[in-house]
């Protein structure tokens, strides 16, 4: 079972990357970007068999130390 | 007066402070690997400046949870005198010994320059030798120093004298132009509720003795064998 794990700074907190990434885009002539965030993608393997219980452990594992709750938002996946 | 040095993988400012503190305190500290589950009996723990593990993740996360880091919580939580500069500040962070977050610096470089900062009150073990809002000039060199944090937070370490140090201009304004990262507040460097851990962003053993070009640095160290 795998546990697929976004990592995005939370709206509001500054994303001077996701600016750069947005000015550059804008540079090389994509037009209609309204924004452009940047964050993590985090795969994991997991022996755990029961759906549930994979994602309490991932979410378990983004509070003590995947995410920095301060500042980021996480989205969990688990994939069967 | 004994200390003690944690030192990570990608730690690189260890060997930096460990100079400065034998001057200041008259005897070497004590280097300890943060694989280590206990330390010696210490009156001061120094988290040093670096890339511990590479800033993998998140600076200073992997390194918040090496086993040495459960006894540096547990002995600051005793009141033991625990600085963290640099990438010790984002250590401290991390481990939860002091409120915030140092994010990417918003000018998106890394910043390596002295800087003017401005000292906050005076009354810690680690400012006593500084006046109160005195300007002193310590060296910083970080990519990830933009301190940042929530409202209540922010307001109460301003209302409980806890902004240790700020980026200012050399007259000792706090201006936006002195920012070099876009520090909330122009926040440098924050004590914890007890006033024995400091996170600071600049490098104070870094201009400790005139052969470095400056001394601004070496009070901390004397305010702290004191």
């Amino acid at each position: 079972m795998k546990a697929r794990i976004h990592i995005t700074l939370k709206n509001g907190v500054l994303d001077p990357q996701g600016k750069a990434i947005e000015h550059a885009l804008g540079g090389l002539g994509f037009a209609g970007i309204d924004g452009v965030r940047q964050g993590k993608f985090i795969e994991i393997d997991l022996a755990e068999t029961d759906p549930g219980k994979a994602r309490e452990a991932a979410d378990a594992m983004c509070q003590r130390l995947l995410a920095n709750v301060v500042i980021e938002d996480y989205r969990i996946d688990i994939d069967e | 007066m004994n200390a003690a040095v944690i030192v990570f993988p990608g730690s690189n400012c260890d060997r930096d402070i460990q100079v400065a503190l034998a001057a200041s305190l008259g005897s070497a500290p004590e280097m300890v690997w943060h694989g280590e589950a206990s330390m010696p009996d210490v009156d001061l723990i120094v988290v040093p400046g670096g890339f511990s593990y590479g800033d993998y993740l998140r600076s200073g996360a992997m390194a918040a949870h090496s086993p040495v880091m459960r006894e540096v919580v547990r002995r600051a939580n005793d009141g033991v005198p625990v600085l963290g500069i640099c990438n010790g500040f984002q250590i401290l962070t991390e481990a939860g010994l002091l409120p915030g977050v140092l994010m990417r610096n918003a000018g998106l470089r890394f910043v390596c320059r002295d800087v003017d900062l401005r000292v906050g009150e005076n009354k810690s073990v680690f400012t006593r030798h500084y006046d109160a809002r005195q300007v002193i000039r310590i060296p910083i060199a970080h990519n990830e120093g933009n301190y940042s944090t929530d409202p209540e937070t922010l307001a109460r370490l301003e209302g409980e004298g806890r902004v240790a140090f700020r980026y200012c201009d050399p007259s000792g304004a706090v201006t936006d132009d002195a920012n070099p990262n876009g520090s909330l507040a122009n926040i440098a460097g924050i004590l914890n509720e007890n006033g024995n851990v400091l996170g600071m962003m600049p490098h104070p053993e870094r201009l400790a003795e005139a052969a470095l070009g400056g001394t601004d640095g070496r009070a901390m160290f004397d305010g702290l064998a004191s």
